[in-house]
Formats: C-alpha cells, sequence, structure tokens
C-alpha cells in the first residue's frame, strides 16, 4: 500500500492533477465574474412587473403601496428590534423586501424596505403604467386621463391609446430640440470663441490693423444672428412640447400632473407580452450604450464614456507604441551591454511596478501644470487666463497612461528582437545594408508581432485603469466629445468620461445608490467588453504579422 | 605541432604556388591574378587567438575551399573578407586583407559598399520573410534602384543565374519561407549575385540540405565561378575536392597548406594535411 502511494507521488499524477484544479479554479473564478456582472448588469433592463401590494400601517390601517420587487432578504429580529421595529416574541428571523416606489419627486425617495409579514395582497394589474422620466426618475400609477392645454382630451381606456401618440410627437421634438442645443447652437459657441480668441490674438501681437477686426466683427454679426435664428426656433419648440400633460393616480390616491414633455416612455410592464418586454429590453439596451446619461449618471446611456475610453486608449497606443520600440532599440540594438545598460533596463522593468496613482501624480506634476502651462504660454496666450493645456485633459491623460505603460512595450519589442536569427541580421547585412536598413527593412517587421504583444498588454492595464486619470483629464460629466463636427475635430485638450471612472462615480459618488448599483454592474460589464473589443482588434493584427513574418523554419 | 620556420617556408611555397600558378613538376599554362590577398592576418576574440598569422592569395575566377576540423578557423576567416567579423564584441585583426588590391581595413572604406562587393551565403538558408522577389530585390533596393523594369530584369537574370528561374518564375510574388530548403538556398545565392558582386563567399552552404539540394548547389557553384571569385567553406572533403580548384587547409587557426585541389589532395605537401584527408583526425 505503501508503496503505491509512493509510486503514485512518482508518477507525478498528483502534479497533474494540482495543475489541473488550478487551471479549473482560475476558470471558475473568470466564469463566474463575468456571469455575475453579465446578470446583475443585464437584468437592470429587463421590465419586471409592477406590484400593488396592500399592508397593514403601524396605526394599523391598510394602506397600497405601488412598486417594483427589487430584492428580498431575511434577516434576524434583532437587528430589527435593536432599530426599533416592533417585532412579535418568539419570531427569529423576518424577511423583508426592497421596494422601488418611484415618484421621488413626491415620495421623497425611490426605494424603501417593507417587512413582508405586514403584506396582506398583491395583485398585479395590467393598467398599471411605468412612465420614465428626464428627471425625478420613474413615476409608478394608474393612468387616469390626457390632456391638452389643460383640457382633457382623452379618459379612460381611451387615454392610453392617446398617450402613447403623443409621447412620440414629444419625443420627436425633443431630438429637435437636443440637435438645436447641443449641435447647432454647440458649433456657434464654438466658433465664437475662436473670434473672441482671434481678437484677442490680434490685441496681444498689438497689431491696429482695422481689417482684420471687421472680418471678425462681421462674422460674429452673422453668428449672432444664426444664433438669434436659433432661439426663436427653440422657444418655439419648447412651445410645442409643452402642450399636453397628464395626470396619473398614484398609491396614496393623489392625483398628479405631469407635463408630457418630462416623459421619455411609458409601459405597462404587466401587460407586456414577451416579444413587447423584449423589444423593450433591446431598446433600454442600446439607449444604455447610445444615450448621454440623465439625472447624475444614474439614468440613460453612457455612450461619453465609452467613446472617452475608446479615444484614450486609441491615443495612448499611438504615443506609447513609437515610444516604446524606439527605446526598446536603442537598448537592444544600439546601447553598449554593460552595466549602465543593465542598471536602465532594471529601471525600466520597476517601472511597471510603479502604481497608478503616482503616474497620475506625475502627470499632473509634469505634463498638466508644466508641460501645459508652457503650451499655452507658448500658443494659447490669448485664452489667458483660462487654461487651454494648463489643466487636466484627454491628451495628458493619454500621455500619463502612455508613460505608465511603456516599461511593457519596451520589455515585449526587446523580447521580439532578441528572438530575431541572427542569420537574417547577417543575411541583410551581407547584401551591404547599414545597420539601420536592416532594422527598418527586416528585423523591425519581422520583431512586429512582439510590438504588438506589448500594445496588447499596453492597452489591457491602461483600459482598465482609473486611479491617475481623476488627476489628469476624467470627468464625471463632459459636456462634449473629445472628437466632434468642429474645427479641428480632435480636441486633445478636452476633459473626458470614463467607463472606470463611471463605475466609480456611479458606485461611490450617486445620490441614489440603490438605483446606480445595477449600472455599476452593468458598465463594469461594458468595460470589460470595450477591452475585450479592444484587445481582440489588436490580437487580430498581431495574428496576421505573425502569419506574415512567421519565423524561418529551420 | 610544425616548427614554425618550416609551417612558413611551406606556405610560401603553396602561396607561390597558387599565385603563380606554377608547379614545381608540372608548370601550368593559365596565369591567375589575385583576388583575394591575405598578409599575416591574426584575428582574436578578446584573448584568444582564433586565427594566427595566416597568409595567402586567392585567384580570380576560381573556387578556393577552407578545410579543416570543426573551430580551426576557416569560417572566421571567410567572416574576414566582408568584415562581418566586425559585428562580434571584443574582435581584434591584425594584418592586411586586399580585395582587387583594395585594403578592406582601410579608413576611406565604407563598410556596406565592400559587402555589396562581396557578397555571402550562410550555413543555414536565410531568406527574408519577404516575397520571392523581394528578397532578390533587396540588395538592389539597398543601392537604391527604383524603377521597375530595371529591377524585375535583375530579378529574372539573378534567379536564372541561381538556376531557380523556371520552378519559382509563376510564384515570385509568394513568401520566399514558403520554397524548400535547397531552393532557399538557391534564392540566397540569387540575394548574392543581384547586387553583381566582385566575390562570393559560401559558408558551408549545401551543409543543411539533402543530398539532391546539395549537389544542385555544386553544379551552381561550378557554373557561377566563370563570373566570380568563389571562397567556400567546407566540411565536407568530397565536396571540396568536386568543386574547388584551390584548397587551403586551416587547423587550430593555422594555415597549414594552400595548394591545388587536385594536388592537395592526391599528394599532400604535409603529414598533418595527409592526416587530415585520410580521416586519421579532425
Amino acid at each position: 500500500m505503501k508503496h503505491d502511494f509512493s509510486q503514485w507521488i512518482r508518477s507525478g499524477q498528483p502534479w497533474v492533477w494540482l495543475n489541473a484544479a488550478a487551471v479549473g479554479a482560475s476558470l471558475i473564478m473568470v466564469v463566474g465574474l463575468l456571469g455575475l456582472i453579465a446578470v446583475r448588469g443585464l437584468g437592470h433592463f429587463w421590465p419586471t412587473a409592477v406590484h400593488e401590494l396592500s399592508f397593514t400601517g403601524k396605526d394599523g390601517r391598510t394602506r397600497r403601496i405601488i412598486a417594483e420587487i427589487r430584492e428580498r432578504e431575511t434577516i434576524t429580529a434583532t437587528r430589527l428590534r435593536e432599530s426599533g421595529v416592533e417585532v412579535p416574541a418568539g419570531v427569529e428571523s423576518v424577511e423583508r423586501m426592497l421596494l422601488k416606489t418611484g415618484n421621488r419627486d413626491i415620495l421623497g425617495s425611490d426605494f424603501r424596505w417593507l417587512l413582508a409579514r405586514r403584506i396582506s395582497g398583491d395583485r398585479t394589474p395590467a393598467t398599471l403604467t411605468v412612465l420614465e422620466r428626464y428627471e425625478w426618475g420613474n413615476f409608478y400609477g394608474y393612468l387616469k386621463n390626457v390632456k391638452q392645454h389643460g383640457k382633457v382630451v382623452a379618459e379612460g381606456d381611451m387615454a392610453w391609446p392617446a398617450l402613447l401618440s403623443r409621447i412620440e410627437r414629444v419625443t420627436a421634438l425633443h431630438t429637435r430640440i437636443r440637435r438645436i442645443e447641443k449641435h447647432d447652437i454647440g458649433a456657434i459657441n464654438y466658433r465664437l470663441e475662436r473670434l473672441r480668441l482671434r481678437e484677442r490674438q490680434l490685441q496681444l501681437d498689438g497689431n491696429t490693423d482695422p481689417a482684420p477686426r471687421r472680418e471678425i466683427a462681421a462674422e460674429r454679426q452673422k453668428l449672432k444672428a444664426r444664433f438669434a435664428g436659433l432661439r426663436r426656433q427653440l422657444a418655439d419648440l419648447n412651445r410645442r412640447i409643452q402642450r399636453d400633460s397628464l395626470v396619473m393616480e398614484i398609491m396614496d390616491g393623489r392625483q398628479v400632473e405631469i407635463p408630457l414633455a418630462k416623459v421619455v416612455r411609458a409601459y405597462r410592464p404587466n401587460a407586456m407580452s414577451l416579444p413587447q418586454k423584449l423589444g423593450h429590453y433591446f431598446g433600454k439596451l442600446w439607449e444604455f450604450v447610445s444615450d448621454d446619461p440623465r439625472e447624475a449618471n444614474t439614468e440613460g446611456g453612457i455612450f461619453p464614456a465609452i467613446f472617452g475610453t475608446v479615444t484614450m486608449v486609441m491615443l495612448m497606443a499611438l504615443l506609447v507604441t513609437p515610444f516604446g520600440v524606439v527605446a526598446a532599440v536603442y537598448l537592444h540594438e544600439y546601447a553598449r551591454q554593460g552595466f549602465v545598460t543593465r542598471m536602465i533596463r532594471i529601471a525600466v522593468n520597476n517601472l511597471a511596478g510603479v502604481p497608478s496613482i503616482v503616474y497620475g501624480v506625475f502627470g499632473l506634476g509634469f505634463f498638466v501644470y508644466f508641460l501645459g502651462g508652457v503650451i499655452d504660454d507658448l500658443w494659447f496666450q490669448a485664452a489667458k487666463p483660462s487654461p487651454t493645456f494648463k489643466t487636466p485633459g484627454l491628451l495628458w491623460a493619454s500621455l500619463t497612461l502612455a508613460l505608465m505603460t511603456v516599461p511593457v512595450v519596451i520589455v515585449a519589442t526587446e523580447e521580439g528582437l532578441s528572438r530575431i536569427p541572427r542569420a537574417v541580421r547577417e543575411g541583410s547585412l551581407a547584401l551591404g545594408a547599414t545597420k539601420w536598413e536592416t532594422l527598418w527593412k527586416t528585423v523591425l517587421p519581422m520583431a512586429s508581432p512582439a510590438m504588438m504583444t506589448g500594445l496588447i498588454l499596453a492597452i489591457a492595464r491602461a483600459a482598465g485603469e482609473v486611479a491617475p486619470l481623476m488627476l489628469v483629464g476624467v470627468v464625471k460629466l463632459a459636456p462634449s466629445l473629445p472628437i466632434d463636427g468642429n474645427f479641428p475635430f480632435v480636441h486633445l485638450d478636452r476633459k473626458f468620461m470614463h467607463l472606470g471612472f463611471h463605475i466609480y462615480d456611479v458606485g461611490f459618488q450617486s445620490p441614489n445608490v440603490e438605483a446606480a448599483r445595477p449600472l455599476v454592474y452593468a458598465t463594469a460589464l461594458l468595460l470589460v467588453m470595450v477591452i475585450v473589443v479592444l484587445n481582440l482588434s489588436a490580437i487580430m493584427v498581431r495574428n496576421r504579422l505573425r502569419e506574415k513574418y512567421r519565423a524561418l523554419e529551420h | 605541432m610544425l616548427n614554425e620556420d618550416t609551417a612558413n617556408d611551406l606556405l610560401n611555397h603553396a602561396i607561390d604556388m597558387a599565385s603563380l600558378g606554377m608547379d614545381a613538376n608540372e608548370p601550368e599554362t593559365e596565369t591567375l591574378e589575385t583576388s583575394i590577398e591575405v598578409e599575416h592576418l591574426s584575428l582574436y576574440y578578446g584573448d584568444k587567438r582564433a586565427l594566427n598569422d595566416i597568409s595567402l592569395r586567392l585567384p580570380r575566377n576560381r573556387v578556393s575551399a577552407f578545410i579543416g576540423p570543426s573551430g580551426c578557423g576557416k569560417s572566421t576567416l571567410l567572416r574576414c573578407f566582408n568584415r562581418m567579423n566586425d559585428l562580434v564584441d571584443g574582435v581584434r585583426i591584425e594584418g592586411t586583407i586586399r580585395i582587387n588590391g583594395q585594403d578592406i581595413h582601410a579608413r576611406t572604406v565604407d563598410v556596406s559598399a565592400l559587402r555589396s562587393k562581396v557578397g555571402m551565403v550562410f550555413q543555414r538558408p536565410n531568406p527574408f520573410p519577404k516575397s520571392i522577389y523581394e528578397n532578390v530585390a533587396y540588395g538592389l533596393r539597398l543601392q537604391g534602384v527604383r524603377d521597375r523594369r530595371r529591377l524585375d530584369e535583375t530579378v529574372e537574370r539573378a534567379l536564372r543565374g541561381a538556376a531557380l528561374w523556371d520552378e519559382v518564375k509563376d510564384r515570385l510574388h509568394e513568401s520566399a519561407l514558403g520554397m524548400s530548403g535547397g531552393q532557399q538556398q538557391r534564392l540566397v545565392i540569387a540575394r548574392a549575385i543581384a547586387v553583381e558582386p566582385e566575390v562570393l563567399l559560401l559558408d558551408e552552404p549545401a551543409s543543411a540540405l539533402d543530398p539532391i539540394s546539395t549537389l544542385k548547389i555544386e553544379e551552381l557553384i561550378y557554373e557561377l565561378k566563370d563570373r566570380y571569385t568563389i571562397v567556400i567553406v567546407t566540411h565536407n572533403m568530397q565536396q571540396a575536392a568536386r568543386v574547388s580548384d584551390y584548397t587551403a587547409f586551416l587547423y587550430m587557426g593555422d594555415l597549414i597548406e594552400f595548394d591545388d585541389t587536385r594536388r592537395l589532395f592526391t599528394n599532400p605537401g604535409k603529414k598533418q594535411t595527409e592526416d587530415y584527408i585520410t580521416g586519421r583526425y579532425g
């Protein structure tokens, strides 16, 4: 028996099992992580049933509550008693429910807890209506009537179809208003600001020539005229959007009138069929990835954050690759291999271990305040005293992350360079190529898959980084994207939104924790997906390069 | 070891015979121009001496072979001719090498220009991971040739010169890495002759190839010697006997004997040479 056991040990079987177990555990953790955030995040957009619950209040009277049931949990009775809730003796544990009641403007909060044993009735009437609003979150209640200019135009069963068609009208108006506000007026403001800067620059240059000033004044006049036109259009649209309103009966029986202009969409989850629910679900999902955030980031979409993350990572890749490759080529090909080179290499490797917030501090001190200050002094005199580059922004965030990830690129590139067979270098040199020509025409292309590996690692690290970004350019809500239709199209000085920071912001800084929690998961899932997509595209490029420069087979 | 004086005597004798094309017993009719002239060449890797006071003259448009046991310095000597040893850290060279009269270590010499005049083919085929066409055109592009017609012509001429044209003319733009080892080695030769070198150095060009490919390379060497001075390093004495006109035997960094191939193999002047070619050591 003992002999068998030592035989078993010697055979290496336990080792194989150990390895397999480690791989299995890693797999379970990865799948579990993705599964958890996917379920929690994606479930958020599903239209859940809205309940009308009856319960007995402390005063013994029966009340009703209209809410979505978000969570059920069992807690010990002691804990409840300690917090002052009466629980009959002998009861060990109590079930309680987290209810989303909405109607924050009227009830004061979106969520409340209710002990399950106090509930005496539970109905899910098909006519219960949910309104999604631009402000104050969801609204739950029974639709009473729809009004136009304060007069009731539809009531009872007729109210619902009337409401839906009128919401369509309002949504169309909203789209037009937003287009004018964001796009047209934004562009005019941008151009006015540029005119102001040009004028200021003339002043700074001591240029007294009236011609350019006249030109600026004329241009400004034109823009202002257009602006006034747009303002009139806006006023008109705003008047038209205020036309309709609706009246809802809420859980305590009060009737509340809501302007239709405040409503994003209305739906009756209890009456929805599965296809309708699916439609609603994907509509919400699309809104989430394509729309701007609303209500302190707890509603709406996160498109600016996705866009900001991708732009920042791309810019970082553009900065880090040439820099890292050039440094690696010098270290590996030109520098004399000795003590100093070895020290530099160790230093570079250690840079990869510096906590990212340290890079953030460095980026703020060096890039933002120093470099940004110099740039402002040299080229953006006119904008002073408001800073152009002497303030956190996209360029500085990308540069900081590029600095943070450059060791990875250097190490990977050096690795790749050392794997190029000597025979190939010699073959090129023997044909009369200089060292530079050999590098440029043969060695670097062959090492390009390794550079891509470095870049992939850099992207993976940079895309998930939040801490340094908070110091050098990320904001909670950016009014405009870093790339838009206004010349020069790419605005490196702008602040931007980022998925990682968005998670942090929604998770910790949100005024409405319960509402924000599913968004944390959903945003986390999106961040992971963005990183996966970025990495997959880099990996595809690498595989193509690998195929092309497949190492010589001997 | 040999007595040094005797060795030098014998060496000089060999050089005289080679360079003059003369033979003590049967004078040859041809007169030979010297292409590569080596005088008192010593090479050190750090403190270790790898080549020891070597002097010899290699004739133009002939095939000269370097033979000797592993580590005897034959490859090192070959790599001196296009200054490939410059790439190795800690190498020191004494003595002079002249190729067509030009001292290749002179300050005025541009190493790249030298290397385009002295082509080299390595032990293992080392095509670049590019198309067949681009491999052959590589050297020309380095020289700044952009004219498509000229490139096409040169590539074809070089591939024909390397007896490869018929095999690859339909797939010039496919990767060179898809070729067989023997084809790759001929491609490398084509690549070398595309830049019209004066000297072609072959460093064990057939050692990684199968017998048929080896035969093709040997035939190719035979054809190329009309136009190039060829120096070949080989492990294989039969190969040296088959392809070369002159053979040098090196041992432990010393040039033991340099002579007409036929004579060196049939009637070696040195005991060491005889021992080596009869397989008694090495």
